[in-house]
């Protein structure tokens, strides 16, 4: 099939962007978006031309790097990862919008790809247990409940890639932020730090830019990965009462 | 520290919402006494001013209300702006093409719709308590202020989409409430919806009989 892309350019993080127009011809239904960006790329260098910046590792829909807005949606029209979306979704003379994730805590580093190391501080603010480590424990030696476990690893799934805080009209981290406090705090290891982290994550997304949540859910339309409306019911819930208990965040 | 972060303002644009909210459902069935006649209703209005009366000095309920919902407004307005502005600081440059998919009438409104109701907050009181915006003026009865309101096209069109207005801020709002306070899940989302929908319905409903008897001539 036959497409023509419409490609936000922008050749560094302070330099000016704009949109800019590309045919690409011989595309196959099979080919997976980012395969569809290759063609595009290898076609530019033939011609000279500085091809497409765009982040991707795993392309399997893992790794969580590869993001990008299609026609106005965060991964596209499928509810799933860029790197997982294939042609088939298109037609053929579909005019297709791409733009990067846009957020003040996201700063474009080149064209399509974001510094998203924002989400990473939020994590290093509170999204882990300290623990020894050595070789995993027996699994049976810590019970946890099935409908805990099932929950927990069903906000487990957040792979990091930011589609929520791209398609949130606030852009806000919130959805990513209560998957990882859900996901630690429904399990027994996750207790002792429970309140410590929600207070010190919830800090730290404010820190870094991102706006606040309205509870609109954009965000979990957006998700690869489905996290529910649930996982920002329960972050909110951890902070009140750690904000009870006397948790404040560190500075 | 933590009053400054954006999950606190939530609490708070939370809290004040809902204490607004229980004030609107004592004032829509207090409203209701119109359709028992003039004397009720100027008698109701002088109950709220009276009552208590003699251990409370005059005004004592009146006073409460009024400084429970000075606050809350205020609290809910510094909330609301301060976290609009936190949002528009997170993206300086939108999107040239975005698509949604999830979000509401209702939830887009909520700032506008809710600047929108703060004005009207303002003139209601100018219109109806203190009678400077009323066609009746200052030296009336609420039950002519009333009437003399809604037999203006003008004033009765105003009061209508006001209140459909506040009625989408309070379907979102009530779910965002819920959330906000960790009080929903998975299992119960649509429940909430559900309630929020049927519960903003009917106390708008209750509202706009007021204007609707007088504009039918039930009541005048
Ligand atoms: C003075 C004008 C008002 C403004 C500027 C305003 C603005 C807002 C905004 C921006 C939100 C957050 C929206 C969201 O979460 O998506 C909100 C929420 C809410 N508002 Fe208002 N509002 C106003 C008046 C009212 C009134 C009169 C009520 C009466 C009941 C009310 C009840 C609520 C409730 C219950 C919420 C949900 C709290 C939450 O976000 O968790 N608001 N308002
Ligand atoms: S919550 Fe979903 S959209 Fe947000 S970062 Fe995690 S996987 Fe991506
Ligand atoms: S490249 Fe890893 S999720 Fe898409």
């Amino acid at each position: 099939m036959s497409l023509t892309l419409r490609i936000w350019r922008q050749n560094g993080p302070t330099a000016k962007g704009k949109m800019v127009t590309y045919k690409v011809t011989d595309i196959s239904p099979d080919m997976s978006f980012l395969e569809m960006l290759d063609v595009l790329n290898e076609q530019l260098i033939v011609q000279g031309d500085d091809p497409v910046a765009f982040d991707h590792d795993c392309r399997e829909g893992i790794c969580g790097m590869c993001g990008v807005m299609i026609n106005g949606e965060a991964h596209g029209p499928q509810q799933t990862t860029t790197c997982q979306l294939h042609m088939r979704s298109f037609k053929d003379g579909d005019k297709i919008d791409i733009e990067p994730w846009r957020a003040s805590p996201f700063p474009v580093i080149k064209d399509l790809a974001v510094d998203r190391r924002a989400l990473d501080r939020i994590i290093q603010a509170g999204g882990y247990i300290s623990v020894a480590t050595g070789t995993a424990p027996e699994a049976h030696s810590t019970p946890v409940p099935k409908k805990d476990s099932d929950a927990a690893f069903d906000a487990a799934t957040c792979i990091g890639c930011g589609a929520c805080v791209a398609a949130c009209p606030n852009a806000s981290s919130m959805l990513f932020t209560a998957a990882k406090v859900t996901h630690l705090g429904l399990l027994p290891q996750g207790q002792p730090e429970r309140n410590d982290r929600v207070v010190n994550m919830v800090a730290q997304q404010d820190r870094e830019g991102f706006g606040g949540c309205t509870n609109i859910g954009e965000c979990s339309h957006a998700c690869p990965k489905g996290i529910s409306m649930e996982t920002i019911s329960r972050l909110n819930h951890d902070l009140l009462g750690a904000l009870r208990a006397g948790a404040r965040p560190k500075s | 520290m933590a009053k400054t972060s954006s999950v606190f303002k939530k609490i708070v644009m939370a809290v004040s919402g809902i204490l607004m909210l229980l004030f609107l459902i004592a004032h829509m069935v207090g409203n209701l006494h119109i359709f028992q006649g003039a004397a009720s209703f100027n008698h109701y209005s002088e109950w709220l001013r009276t009552v208590g009366e003699p251990a409370l000095p005059p005004r004592t309920l009146l006073t409460v209300i009024e400084i429970g919902l000075l606050v809350s407004v205020a609290a809910h307005m510094w909330a609301a702006i301060s976290l609009w502005r936190q949002a528009k600081r997170a993206r300086p440059q939108s999107y040239v093409t975005k698509k949604s998919v999830a979000q509401s009438y209702a939830s887009r409104t909520m700032r506008w719709g809710g600047v929108i109701i703060g004005l009207f907050i303002v003139y209601h009181i100018l219109d109806l308590t203190f009678g400077a915006a009323n066609p009746a003026g200052t030296d009336s009865t609420p039950y002519d202020r009333t009437v003399a309101s809604f037999q203006n096209p003008i004033a009765t069109t105003v009061y209508v989409i006001t209140l459909i207005l506040l009625g989408m801020h309070l379907r979102h709002g009530i779910w965002s409430a819920t959330q906000t306070l960790g009080q929903s899940n998975r299992r119960r989302e649509r429940t909430v919806s559900v309630f929020a929908v049927v519960f903003s319905t009917l106390l708008i409903a209750g509202y706009l009989v007021v204007p609707a008897a007088v504009v039918f001539g039930l009541v005048d």
